[in-house]
């Protein structure tokens, strides 16, 4: 999967679980300032990630996880 | 102690939604049973509901939706109904003399079956993040007490069927004792899924009346067999007297008295006299040191359960006596069905919309009355001045709460 594929993917995740507009989900957008997430939205959108790209994400992980970039840059890093 | 006033009501039941609307449906005798819609509910015994026909969408944000179960949006839908009717902005009020006490008998029950359904598949691990907080019954009133930025005391009533009495009770001492101003108090419910209509109906407390949607909720009737599960919810805006007077709202009545007790008995039948039932319609007379005499409305129970309505009747034979035979008792859930915790706060409407417009709500399908329940129980609605009315709800478990309403 190239890196504009997964961003696409998680760009509909975001987009469904935060309930934003797809407009707003750029590479440099941070969750929670950007995107209006609070800490049980974020905990939501992970397990969002991890069902999307059959993955599991630690804890410790998801912490790390605070922009769309990070998440892309993630994903690409375990999917190799 | 001050007095409390009704000036607002934000009924969302299954014949109207708002004041005028369910007004109006209660002087036509509307029922509002019919096949459910919600989900398929082919393989059940019990097929009918009275569902609230409303389109959420048109009071909150896609987003909010999602993260609110439907007994919180429709007690947000009456919160706002009931500002507007009362003609309140919340924004000229003091948020910190503003109470909120909506409850509810069961929460956020479609969240936890369907939750219960990814625990079971998906593991513990899948649940997801909003499924506390939108499950918990205290979150129609903590939900309301956000949107408005309310700041007064918050809290919920849980007494099953009788949570909108209760709740309303409550709040009225509230402003009676100074801890509030204004309180947005009432119920809410949202139970018409597969598991409740499943497991009220193997409690054989459901009517079976499938074939006759519009008919199944008949009180006081012999052919009675159970009641009809209904959703909604009632937000009634509760005033200090003063308060009111002062920005010249329309007061629709006044809350005078409010009775409880427990029948300490069963946990789901009656006492078949209905000790407890009378205690409480005792204790409401007696706070506002009215004389049964002086009463003239009851808006009953009245679930259309066998045991249910005879106990009642009893009860009240035994509170009012001789004046039993001139009271006017009349049951709303004959034509709304049950709304559970919210059915005491949309029949508390109903009681103050009654004193107000001075006509009374009919039990309609009293085609074959019971001989053995022989009150005046209002078939067809019917204009009368009165000066008090009560307001009764009984609860499983026996818990027994009675609003006393007088005409202003």
């Amino acid at each position: 999967m190239t890196e504009q594929e997964i961003f696409e993917k998680v760009k509909a995740v975001i987009a469904d679980k935060l309930s934003v507009e797809p407009e707003k989900i750029t590479l440099e957008a941070r969750f929670i300032e950007d995107l209006g997430a609070d800490s049980l939205d974020t905990v939501e959108l992970i397990m969002g990630l991890e069902d999307e790209f059959g993955l599991e994400i630690s804890d410790e992980d998801a912490e790390k996880i605070r922009t769309v970039k990070d998440a892309v840059a993630y994903i690409q890093s375990k999917l190799g | 102690m001050r007095r409390v006033v009704v000036t607002g009501l934000g009924p969302l039941t299954p014949i109207g939604v708002g004041a005028e609307a369910y007004h109006r449906a209660q002087l036509e005798g509307k029922s509002g049973v019919r096949p459910i819609t919600r989900f398929d509910a082919s393989a059940l015994p019990v097929r009918i509901a009275a569902e609230v026909d409303v389109n959420p969408e048109d009071y909150l944000d896609k987003k909010e939706l999602r993260r609110l179960d439907r007994f919180v949006q429709y007690a947000l839908i009456a919160a706002e109904l009931a500002l507007k009717d009362a003609g309140l902005e919340p924004s000229a009020l003091d948020p910190e003399r503003v109470g909120t006490l909506v409850g509810t008998g069961i929460g956020g029950m479609e969240t936890w079956e369907a939750q219960s359904k990814v625990f079971l598949e998906r593991g513990p691990n899948r649940i997801s993040p909003f499924f506390i907080p939108m499950m918990i019954a205290n979150m129609a009133s903590a939900h309301i007490a956000m949107r408005y930025g309310f700041m007064g005391p918050s809290s919920t009533a849980v007494t099953a069927c009788a949570t909108g009495s209760d709740a309303i009770g409550q709040a009225f001492r509230m402003v009676q004792l100074g801890e509030a101003d204004v309180v947005l108090a009432g119920g809410t419910e949202a139970a018409i899924t597969p598991m409740a209509i499943g497991a009220f109906a193997v409690m054989r407390a459901l009517s079976t009346r499938n074939e006759e949607p519009t008919k199944a909720s008949r009180p006081f009737t012999l052919s009675r067999d159970g009641f009809v599960m209904g959703e909604g919810a009632g937000v009634l805006v509760l005033e200090e007297y003063e308060h009111a007077r002062r920005r010249g709202a329309r007061i629709y009545a006044e809350v005078v008295g409010f009775g409880r007790s427990a029948d300490a008995h069963h946990i789901t039948e009656p006492h078949p006299e209905g000790k407890g039932a009378a205690l409480a319609m005792r204790r409401a007379l007696r706070d506002a040191q009215v004389n049964p005499e002086e009463v003239g409305y009851i808006n009953a129970h009245g679930t259309s359960t066998p045991v249910g309505d005879r106990a009642e009747v009893l009860a009240i034979k035994k509170v009012f006596g001789e004046h039993a035979k001139r009271l006017m008792v009349s049951s709303t859930k004959s034509m709304i069905g049950h709304l559970l915790g919210a059915a005491g706060a949309v029949e508390a409407i109903a009681t103050v919309q009654a004193l107000y417009h001075g006509v009374i709500p009919p039990t309609i399908n009293l085609e074959d009355p019971d001989p053995e329940l022989d009150l005046d129980f209002v078939p067809e609605p019917r204009e009368a001045r009165v000066e008090y009315a009560l307001s009764n709800s009984f609860a499983f478990g026996g818990q027994n709460a009675v609003l006393l309403f007088r005409r202003v």
